[in-house]
């Protein structure tokens, strides 16, 4: 643990007058791991995800990368140092094609996205390697048809190979699965499980039986603060984590 | 290109050759020419046309590509008149240079109003954008020691092109001035929507959220776009200025920001050729409807518009998109 990880939170709070999203969150995700962020409704799972990438600003606390500072960086600057996210509800480009949205992606990251000279297919290695995410992610097939004509299932797939076209070196899942039939999440779990070891993932999730499957660690957040965090085994044994989280689920 | 039968290819294929010249594309062009063997009586009215094209393709620009709804496209376009107006007037007719400053003068209105107007969006931006107008109509009536105010500005001397093309009567110069700065104008535009910087806009119109996500300099990326869009309207007032050798008010007027909204929806938007169906549409059915009914000749606009986004959204483009598709589909 003496490293840096590849993403820590010191204090981090945030409030809304009377609300408070974010109430001094300590977190850690070590390089390379597979962690999972868990709450109940409203704990704050949302918000900490704006935090960290950017979107909101933090009332107090610091955000390192790597174990760098970026506490005071614009979204855009964070995405470059290989902070990237998906969110739970898709956030695509609807009306141009599945290359064209991770292509976007790609052009970004290397760094040629304002180039206003040459086009796009001039750049034949960005959309090259874009069309080489798609593979492993089965959308090959789909590669020339506009985002919007997909199946959700799948276009929660595009949003994942957008994320892997800006390659991450921490990408925060939210909520990979939100809104696919239960038949469809193998895709996605898949998807999930053949992330590059090099990436720390974090999955924010709320389905537990998914949560269990694909990570090692679990932080459990609670009315914007970590109630507890541990392997699955000890989070599941964990009475506090039962009572709030887990014993909800039960009664459902 | 090698032509490998496999679909990574034909995707990647289909993505990469997209800025490709197409035969069709050479049909405006060619429209314009035939229109200047057949109607020599129209010059000057085919003039106004093509550099009020240029005006239609940099509301195409901003509002088809980036997604900014402007009413206040005539700023740039009005700047744009009065700087070759201006100059005209007082002593430098020199055409080409009074373009570029036109075009110089109108981006920098562009950059300024934008590093202040673009930070918001939607509802909020329309307005302002309406605003920057309003007030530069107000100071051009103001100004009139300058402008000439009401009154228009007076006394525009444009000087022979290269000293040799003299803007005549005839309007055979206006013509063909007109037809090539639009043509260069048309290749930069073209050039500017295929490339990353271009679809980068597209990505900001489809989806602003997801354009911060993956890293893109949002606000730089429209302010950029937002000035040259000025700056090309400033063009198409210059042009209009030097070929008609006169500015008035009116050429920064609300109702030139709506006109030209209007013929690049009739054309289609965000399509880069909606500015060349559209605005030769406007104009006929102006001049034929104004003829037929002098007082209420805008009633048929007005209709033809309801009509227009009623049954055939995407303007008359997208409906020939769509009968192009059915019928592909049937055979």
């Amino acid at each position: 643990m003496s490293a840096a990880a590849a993403l820590e939170t010191r204090r981090l709070s945030k409030s809304f007058g009377a609300l408070t999203v974010a109430n001094g969150i300590d977190f850690r995700l070590e390089r390379g791991a597979r962690q999972a962020l868990i709450g109940p409704n409203g704990a704050g799972k949302t918000s900490f995800v704006n935090l960290v990438t950017g979107a909101l600003a933090p009332d107090a606390g610091h955000i390192h990368l790597d174990g760098a500072e970026i506490t005071a960086l614009a979204q855009a600057a964070r995405v470059k140092r290989g902070l990237v996210r998906t969110f739970q509800v898709t956030q695509l480009f609807r009306g141009l094609s599945v290359l064209e949205n991770v292509t976007l992606a790609v052009c970004e990251r290397r760094g040629i996205g304002g180039d206003m000279w040459r086009p796009v297919g001039r750049h034949r290695e960005a959309v090259e390697e874009a069309y080489a995410l798609l593979e492993p992610l089965g959308l090959a097939a789909d590669a020339a048809r506009p985002v919007a004509t997909l199946a959700y299932g799948h276009q929660r797939l595009v949003e994942i190979a957008i994320a892997l076209g800006l390659a991450p070196k921490v990408l925060l899942l939210d909520e990979p699965a939100a809104g696919v039939p239960s038949g469809e999440t193998g895709r996605i779990i898949a998807a999930v499980e053949s992330l590059p070891a090099d990436i720390a993932a974090l999955i924010i999730e709320h389905d537990i039986d998914l949560v269990f499957r694909l990570a090692q660690r679990i932080t459990v957040l609670v009315q914007g603060r970590v109630l507890a965090e541990g392997a699955p085994e000890q989070i599941a044994a964990d009475q506090a984590v039962r009572r709030v989280y887990l014993g909800e689920r039960d009664r459902r | 290109m090698p032509a490998v039968p496999t679909d990574a290819s034909a995707a990647i294929t289909a993505h990469v050759w997209r800025h490709r010249y197409r035969a069709h594309e050479a049909l405006p062009w060619a429209v314009a020419l035939a229109a200047y063997f057949a109607f020599p009586n129209y010059l000057p009215l085919a003039a106004q046309t093509l550099a009020t094209i240029l005006f239609a393709l940099s509301a195409d620009l901003v509002l088809g590509y980036a997604g900014i709804v402007t009413l206040g496209q005539a700023a740039f376009f009005g700047t744009g008149a009065y700087t070759a107006g201006i100059l005209a007037a007082h002593g430098w007719g020199e055409p080409l240079s009074g373009l570029l400053a036109a075009a110089v003068v109108a981006a920098a209105v562009g950059l300024l109003s934008g590093l202040i107007i673009l930070r918001s969006s939607g509802l909020t931006l329309l307005m302002q954008t309406l605003v920057v107008a309003a007030l530069l109509h107000e100071a051009a009536n103001k100004a009139s020691a300058i402008t000439g105010g009401d009154d228009g500005l007076q006394g525009m001397q444009v000087w022979p092109i290269f000293g040799r093309f003299e803007f005549g009567l005839f309007g055979r110069t206006s013509f063909f001035y007109c037809l090539i700065v639009l043509f260069l104008c048309w290749l930069g535009v073209r050039r500017l929507v295929h490339s990353p910087f271009g679809r980068s806009l597209t990505g900001i119109r489809e989806n602003v959220v997801r354009m911060h996500a993956i890293g893109a300099p949002v606000f730089v990326r429209r302010l950029v776009v937002y000035t040259i869009s000025a700056g090309l309207a400033g063009i198409s007032g210059a042009l209009i200025a030097q070929t008609t050798g006169f500015v008035g008010l009116d050429s920064l007027s609300l109702e030139r920001s709506g006109t030209v909204l209007i013929m690049l929806i009739i054309g289609g938007v965000g399509r880069l050729y909606g500015a060349f169906v559209g605005v030769p549409l406007y104009m006929v059915a102006q001049d034929r409807f104004s003829s037929i009914e002098p007082v209420y000749w805008y009633f048929w606009i007005g209709l033809l518009m309801v009509l227009l986004v009623s049954f055939a959204r995407g303007g008359v483009l997208g409906l020939c998109d769509r009968l192009w598709r059915r019928a592909r589909g049937r055979r």
